[in-house]
């Protein structure tokens, strides 16, 4: 059995060797194979100079961004090399090669005879020539432990500077602006990512890392760290400075090929191979980022793989596959920054196609040689890379497309897209697993979700770029689908809301702007401002530091706006029962202030149009009603018809019902307005089947329903459960509405919740949920009406002098 | 230059951080927004529909409008959002807080007479 000996413990070096276990399986698997031709052709010892398994290296950014662990990357665990049997050595370095005696030398002194060498030492940050590098708090972004020093200095007031405006720099400096870091990237070139982007599609980037709240200075060369002993800042070539007190060199990658030299192979710029994937000597192999391959060095992830198939033929014997090189494609992973380019992005000789909408952030050019695709840029909007990647690799003529090149032609149905693929076609470029693969793995391993997918074939688990691919598959193929993408609020703070909640209730963050400041840009916007003062007035049941500019103005004051600028008032009327009393006072407030409106709505309430910002407070005074909430993204109203008090036909009492529910939920935010009604019986005068939470009294009993919709769409409720009281009843609704307001999207409606998730996990996680599961829900939700108030009280108690009044001048002026 | 003159308007703790309020100067009816570390003004409406900008939300140094989202610059007054609308814009004007006071630069035109 030959020895095989791999120096780097890292991608490239382990899909190697994983292909290479798929031809010469190891020890434990020819033991039990059934087939003596099945032996073990190597005894494998890698080599490692980090002191971790095998992680996903293009992954750091996100670890360093929060989004992931360090667990969470790992690609081959310890497991993995115990079972199939190889040698791992970790942290230990490798000084030489002895390519006579055929010998290792490591770090620890130990000397390791080999058969077969496999270099796989990757690439290292290169270090431009500055002075000072050497300065406390100046780090490169490489490995998992540069990440993890990363995360230690990075916090809430550093000042970050991120040497290199490339992918690595970029999506440095994003993960560190989630720690709170004040970031600035320092550019050489006069655009971003010049290697990947024209100019216009480095100026649309630039935008977008602008508006998340990242500084860009471009053409500037650093030729100093600042500082004594500690770093304080950079100085520039023109002898500017620029203050700070971090910063990372991510300038770019040089290949790691002294080893190669020491061994005495051809070494260029990387180690050099050939289309077999050999060096100059016959026992020696290499691949990944330390080669050079028909003049070309690559730093992404996708030629791994493909040089790590061709390795495994070649060194098992199997001298035949060739390596001709990979398309060179690059794509930001950057929640909210997306972008994409491929193949040749040169203009010269080619003619260059365009689309951009600034306002939007898209930008988009293909360059077309012959009819072909040469090249493609995609900013704002990646979501057709596939398409391009497509057209890249199989060299397609796009003369009949040349209509639709930008633009996909409009798809009849949903699926289409994926459906037109070939069998043959890639999904996953990095791992190269192809549409046909996936669609086997479906129907012949069960696959129902991405994770399973990735654990079945490996596609997706590179650069992350075919997910939606793979979704899309597996929503048009697999029986029992499962989505498993989750959406974020906005650019502002990217996290998907449910990893958001998690976030905020372990760091007990209690402030919208604390939110921005430390897990976003600093600044907010329209969308996810109110966003996040929802999440945490539910999180902490009402006792958060509640902030008003973060919220629309309609929860400033109470009231909806109209087209002019004035404002409606709808008072509680619960139930839709009221009483001549109230009738009167409200005819009277409608003549004194001049009421242009008074209209009777959908939901059984009276709704007062046209009231000035100032009169709020003195209208809702006079009315001496609490506020009806018709403004807000909270509880609306129960609805209900007269049930057994004089109806014929009724069999509840749904008005009392109705009214007990409106007084238990009222004055709560909920996620999105929340309508709800209980009728007296299945004739459903109140329309109780197309609310969010309807009450259908039956004989004997109530039938709660949940997710019914009669706006913008049209849902018939869903059965949530059928019991015989009417606390029963309430109760359940209770439990509902609490887990409605906990696991749904801001602006997500009941009808989209419960069809996302299905009826059976609602009930799964309310009604029939256990004991424990129930009473916290309960718990949760009599904390938050303890604490809630009505808001028309402020009329009295303004949150501030000109809470609901204009500004007066401190002098008098005279027009 | 227009001729222009410096009005006393309001205490600062009258307009709350991050927040907007509306003022009528003569015939001008001007927005003033908090910024947090400073002020900025602008006319109170909206290019698009006359909506009011001081009830707006604030997103860096722009608003966003309450009536259709138009977002609009405080710096520049220039209409930011919709793309196609970006020749279109408010007006602004000076302002800064003196001695915990906020005071405002409008047109002589628009305060031509000062009395009391």
């Amino acid at each position: 059995m030959k020895r095989l000996v791999v120096v780097g413990n890292g991608m490239a070096g382990m899909a190697c060797v994983e292909q290479i276990l798929k031809y010469a399986p190891s020890l434990d698997d020819a033991r039990d194979a059934p087939s003596a031709s099945r032996g073990a052709m190597f005894r494998i010892t890698v080599f490692g100079d980090e002191t971790h398994v095998n992680y996903n290296r293009i992954m750091l950014s996100s670890v360093l961004a929060g989004e992931k662990s360090a667990d969470d990357i790992v690609i081959n665990s310890l497991e993995w090399y115990r079972r199939n049997d190889i040698e791992l050595r970790v942290g230990v370095r490798i000084l030489d090669v002895d390519p006579v005696r055929k010998t290792v030398a490591g770090d620890d002194g130990s000397v390791t005879p080999y058969d077969t060498l496999l270099l796989a030492t990757g690439s290292s940050a290169w270090m431009p020539p500055i002075k000072g590098l050497d300065k406390d708090g100046v780090f490169t972004f490489r490995t998992l432990d540069d990440t993890r020093a990363l995360l230690k200095r990075a916090g809430p007031d550093t000042r970050a500077i991120v040497i290199g405006g490339g992918l690595l720099g970029l999506e440095a400096a994003r993960g560190l602006q989630m720690h709170g870091c004040q970031v600035t990237v320092v550019h050489l070139m006069a655009t971003l990512m010049e290697r990947q982007l024209d100019p216009p599609g480095g100026k649309f980037l630039m935008a977008k890392m602008k508006e998340l709240g990242i500084r860009v200075v471009l053409g500037k060369s650093t030729t100093a760290i600042l500082g004594n002993g500690h770093v304080e800042g950079v100085e520039f070539s023109g002898g500017e400075a620029l203050e700070g007190d971090l910063v990372v060199v991510a300038a770019g990658i040089r290949p790691n090929v002294e080893l190669g030299r020491k061994a005495g192979v051809t070494v260029k710029r990387g180690i050099v191979v050939n289309d077999y994937m050999e060096t100059s000597d016959p026992d020696i192999f290499a691949v990944g980022e330390c080669v050079e391959h028909r003049g070309v060095c690559y730093g992404l992830v996708a030629p791994l793989f493909d040089q790590g198939k061709v390795l495994a033929a070649t060194i098992t014997g199997r001298r035949g596959p060739t390596y001709n090189g990979t398309v060179q494609a690059a794509k930001l992973k950057i929640v909210g920054v997306e972008m994409f380019s491929a193949g040749n992005i040169d203009d010269d000789g080619a003619e260059p196609v365009r689309y951009e909408d600034p306002s939007l952030g898209i930008y988009k050019k293909v360059a077309l040689r012959d009819g072909k695709l040469a090249g493609v840029i995609l900013v704002g909007d990646t979501s057709d890379s596939h398409r391009y990647m497509e057209w890249l690799r199989t060299d397609a003529d796009l003369t009949d497309r040349r209509r639709h090149l930008l633009f996909p032609p409009p798809a009849a149905d949903a699926g289409l897209d994926v459906a037109e693929m070939s069998d043959g076609a890639t999904v996953c470029g990095c791992v190269g697993v192809t549409k046909g693969t996936i669609i086997h793995a479906i129907h012949e391993r069960g696959v129902n979700t991405l994770s399973q997918l990735k654990e079945a074939t490996r596609a997706c688990t590179g650069c992350g770029s075919c997910t939606s691919l793979c979704q899309d598959l597996l929503r048009a193929v697999a029986p029992d689908f499962e989505d498993e993408k989750k959406k974020t609020i906005c650019a502002c703070v990217p996290f998907a809301e449910d990893r958001l909640r998690d976030i905020l209730r372990s760091q007990k963050l209690k402030s919208v702007q604390d939110v921005l400041e430390i897990y976003g840009n600093g600044v907010g916007c329209e969308i996810c401002k109110p966003a996040l003062s929802y999440m945490l007035d539910m999180l902490w049941c009402g006792d958060h530091d509640e902030d008003r500019s973060a919220r629309f103005i309609n929860d400033r004051v109470h009231a909806n706006i109209q087209k002019d600028g004035t404002f409606s008032v709808v008072p509680r009327i619960r139930g839709g029962v009221t009483s001549p009393d109230e009738l009167r006072r409200i005819a009277d407030v409608a003549d004194k202030y001049h009421v242009p409106m008074v209209k009777i709505t959908g939901s059984q309430r009276i709704d007062l149009l046209g009231i000035k910002k100032a009169d709020l407070p003195k209208v809702w005074a006079d009315l001496g009603m609490p506020s009806g909430q018709a403004y807000t993204k909270g509880v609306r109203m129960v609805k209900t018809c007269v049930g057994t008090d004089f109806c014929r036909f009724g069999t509840q009492d749904s008005t009392s019902a109705g009214v007990e529910m409106e007084r238990r939920f009222e004055q709560l935010f909920t996620p999105h307005k929340v309508k709800m009604a209980a009728v007296g019986c299945p004739r459903n005068c109140a329309e109780a089947t197309v609310k969010d939470i309807g009450l259908i009294g039956v004989e004997g009993g109530w039938q709660v329903v949940v997710g019914g919709a009669a706006g913008k769409s049209v849902r018939k409720a869903d059965l949530l459960t059928t019991v015989e009281t009417t606390d029963a009843a309430l109760e359940a609704s209770e439990l509902f509405f609490q887990y409605y307001r906990e696991n749904a999207n801001y602006l997500e409606r009941t009808y989209d919740f419960v069809e996302r998730l299905g009826i059976e996990k609602v009930r799964k996680d309310t009604v029939y949920a256990t004991d424990a599961v129930r009473a916290g829900l309960l718990d949760r939700l009599a904390k938050s009406k303890a604490r809630s108030y009505d808001a028309w009280t402020e009329g009295q108690a303004p949150r501030n002098p000109t809470q609901f009044t204009p500004l007066k001048l401190m002098e008098k002026v005279l027009a | 230059m227009r001729e222009s003159r410096w009005i006393r308007v309001t205490t600062l703790e009258n307009i709350p951080a991050r927040e907007g309020r509306a003022v009528q100067i003569g015939d001008l009816e001007i927005a003033i927004f908090n910024l947090g570390d400073r002020l900025l003004a602008t006319s109170n409406r909206c290019p698009h529909k006359g909506g009011p900008l001081c009830d707006g939300i604030i997103t860096g140094a722009s608003v966003v409008c309450p009536l259709h989202a138009w977002k609009v610059s405080l710096t520049h007054g220039s209409v930011e959002r919709p793309a196609n609308e970006r020749e279109r814009c408010v007006e602004t004007y000076p302002v800064r807080v003196e001695n915990g006071v906020v005071v405002i630069a409008v047109p002589q035109t628009a305060v031509e007479e000062r009395v009391a």
